[in-house]
Parts: structure tokens; C-alpha cells; sequence
């Protein structure tokens, strides 16, 4: 397939600016271009302020997360020339604030992993020296999760209620309340049994489609709401169980 | 725990949340769902208070209520009745999809789910509106 000029329409942002800008820029883009590179060769060739986060290039570290025509994307794997479009726009991911151009602060995000406590090695069920753990009839794959944001960014309930925990950090939290490894749940099922926790769910699924690791975080918040009514029930009969 | 989470304040992006439901742009099936299920909410809440008003037309007597009929059965309020139809089997089907959904019933069939109640609320919404135009 033969080089395209492509119309790269960017979100702009820095500190103390009044409101945010798109700037255009064109580059040349191959079958292989993907669009953390295009960015990247417009910050090398054309404006060196441009501002983007990255690191792995190959959708391991998570960390070039942004909106690629609206949508949800790592940068990394999103080919330029398969999106169709003359013109690509390319914005930072929402719900964040943003530090600068395409770049947000994640410190939100990483603040309710932390809660979580995340005790968890990631796990490939393709290691034949991986065995499943007690109680587990197969791995799921939420140990996979990457860290890049792209559900919290996708969620509409985020986007009207910031305190809500949000779809990574619940998702986190069924995996430890699934299989604890001797952590107490009780302390985490109180946190995420809230207002703002898996009840402010409004199941519009938009984080399993914007998963890029098959984490489907919308599956775990359902599995933690059941497994709260369950425990709930077992209440109203005396049963209920501590952990 | 929860008090850890404070809200930020974003100044390129201010909070909307209008257009945080309500931007459909790169956004999949389920938030159409989503958003129209809120739409019809709304909806179905201001016509249960305009249900109320109008009930309370009884209160003026015969010739009130006959004179609201002759309105009822002008084309444009049978249009509206059409309206208030899909926002009820929308609204009741949908519904059934997300408690299901919600209880952690198929969540991964949720749009297959979509497909199969909505698309019965939609057949019921033909026939009915054909109901409400004909008879």
C-alpha cells in the first residue's frame, strides 16, 4: 500500500490556557504507520511541544491511551491507514484532567488501585507451569489488566460523577474478592458496597468494549453486585458471612 | 475509603454531565441503550405529572373532561400518544435487560439481549401505534 498524507487534527491544551485548541498537521503514513507513531514523527519533524505519553509500543505498559475518532484506543495498535479517514482526531482520554495536549493525570486512577491493593502477579493461562489456583475453575484474565485508563475514559458515569470508583478499580477489586490469598475482602466489599461504588453501575458496557486486554471490567462489577446480594440475603437469614 | 476519592476540577474540559450520557460519537450499542433509556425516564416522569394535570380535569365536571377528549383525539396528541408508546415499551423492555444484566443474569448475551427485548418493545410499538391512528 503506497504513503498517504494524512491529516492528524490534535487536541492542544496547556497549563493556564483558557480553553483547549485542535491544531492540524499532515504526515506521511504507510500500511504500518500506527498512530502513536504518526504523533510521535509529527513531534519529531514538526512541533517538538507536542505532548504525549508512551512507552512500550506493542499494548503492554498501557500508557498511550487516548480517543482516536472518539473512540477509546492505545495509540500503539491503532493503524492510521486501517481507521478509513482522511482526516484522523486524535484527543486525550476523558474523565481525567488534563495535564498537557494528550496527556492526563492519572493520579485518580492509580489512587483507587491503590485501595485495592492489587496483590496480584499477572498470570498467563497459556503457562503450562501456571496451575489454577484452588477454588478457580480457570484463570480469568483481569490479572491482564494493564492500567491504561481506557475504561474509566469510556464510562458515562464517570463522566457525570467523578467520585464514583469506576470500572478498573472495582474490576480490580472482584478479582481479590474472587480469590482473596488469604487478604481480607470484608474491608474492600464495604468500600465498593456504596453509592458511588458497584451500584452506581449503569450498565452501559461501554468499559468491556474499551478494554484493550480483555479484562471486561463490566462482567466484574456485575459478578461484585451479586456477590453483595448474595451475602446481603444470607444476612437477613443470620448467615451472613466475614471474611 | 471512600472519602480518599476527591473530585478534580479539569479546566480544558469542564464536567458536562449532558454530554458525558449523551455523546453517542465512537460510543458502542450499549450506550444508545443507555441513553435512551435515561431519555425515556425523563420522558416517562414529566408525562406522569401532565397525567396527573389532566386527571384533575375530572374535577371541573362533564364539560371539562369532553373538551379534553376532543383534544385527546386530534392528530397531533394522538402523535404524542405514540411518543409516550415507545418511551413505555422502550423504558419496560429495556428495563427488563438491565435488572437481568444488573443481577449479573448474561451479562455477556447483554446484546443479544438488547436485540431479542427490544426488539419485541419495538413489534408491540408498530402494532400499537397502528392501533392508536386506526381505531
Amino acid at each position: 500500500m503506497a504513503e498517504q498524507l494524512i491529516d492528524f487534527k490534535v487536541f492542544r491544551y496547556k497549563q493556564g490556557q483558557a480553553a483547549p485548541t485542535y491544531e492540524t498537521f499532515q504526515t506521511l503514513c504507510d500500511e504500518n504507520t500506527t498512530v502513536l507513531v504518526a504523533l510521535q514523527d509529527i513531534r519529531h519533524d514538526q512541533d517538538g511541544s507536542l505532548i504525549l505519553r508512551h512507552s512500550c509500543h506493542h499494548a503492554s505498559c498501557g500508557t498511550c491511551g487516548m480517543r482516536i475518532n472518539g473512540k477509546e484506543e492505545l495509540g500503539c495498535v491503532v493503524k492510521v491507514l486501517e481507521l478509513g479517514t482522511s482526516t484522523v482526531t486524535v484527543e486525550p482520554m476523558r474523565n481525567m484532567p488534563v495535564i498537557s495536549d494528550l496527556v492526563v493525570d492519572m493520579g485518580p486512577f492509580y489512587d483507587r488501585f491503590n485501595t485495592v491493593g492489587m496483590p496480584f502477579i499477572r498470570q498467563s493461562e497459556f503457562m503450562d507451569e501456571a496451575e489454577i489456583a484452588e477454588g478457580l475453575e480457570t484463570y480469568t484474565r483481569c490479572e491482564n489488566c494493564i492500567e491504561c485508563n481506557l475504561c474509566v475514559s469510556a464510562c458515562p458515569i464517570m463522566g457525570s460523577d467523578e467520585t464514583y470508583i469506576g470500572p478498573a478499580a472495582l474490576a480490580a477489586t472482584w478479582r481479590v474478592v474472587e480469590e482473596p490469598r488469604g487478604l481480607r475482602t470484608q474491608p474492600l466489599l464495604d468500600w465498593v458496597d456504596s453509592e458511588n461504588g458497584c451500584w452506581r453501575c449503569h450498565v452501559a458496557y461501554e468499559c468491556n468494549a474499551a478494554c484493550p486486554s480483555e479484562v471486561y471490567p463490566g462482567d466484574k462489577i456485575m459478578a461484585l453486585r451479586r456477590d453483595l446480594t448474595k451475602r446481603k440475603f444470607r444476612g437477613l437469614f443470620g448467615r451472613g458471612r466475614k471474611d | 475509603m471512600m472519602d480518599d476519592i476527591q473530585p478534580t476540577t479539569d479546566p480544558a474540559r469542564p464536567k458536562s454531565p449532558l454530554r458525558a450520557w449523551f455523546d453517542l460519537r465512537g460510543r458502542s450499542l450499549s450506550t444508545l441503550a443507555f441513553a435512551l433509556n435515561r431519555l425515556t425516564a425523563i420522558g416517562l416522569t414529566v408525562y406522569l405529572f401532565l397525567h396527573l394535570a389532566v386527571l384533575s380535569l375530572l374535577l371541573r365536571g362533564p364539560d371539562g373532561w369532553d373538551s379534553f377528549v376532543r383534544l385527546a383525539r386530534s392528530p397531533l396528541f394522538l402523535t404524542l400518544d405514540v411518543v409516550l408508546l415507545f418511551g413505555v415499551v422502550y423504558h419496560m423492555f429495556n428495563g427488563i435487560r438491565v435488572a437481568l444484566v444488573g443481577m449479573g443474569v448474561a451479562n455477556r448475551q447483554q446484546k443479544g439481549l438488547f436485540y431479542g427485548l427490544v426488539g419485541l418493545a419495538m413489534v408491540l410499538f408498530v402494532v400499537g401505534a397502528i392501533l392508536i391512528y386506526t381505531k
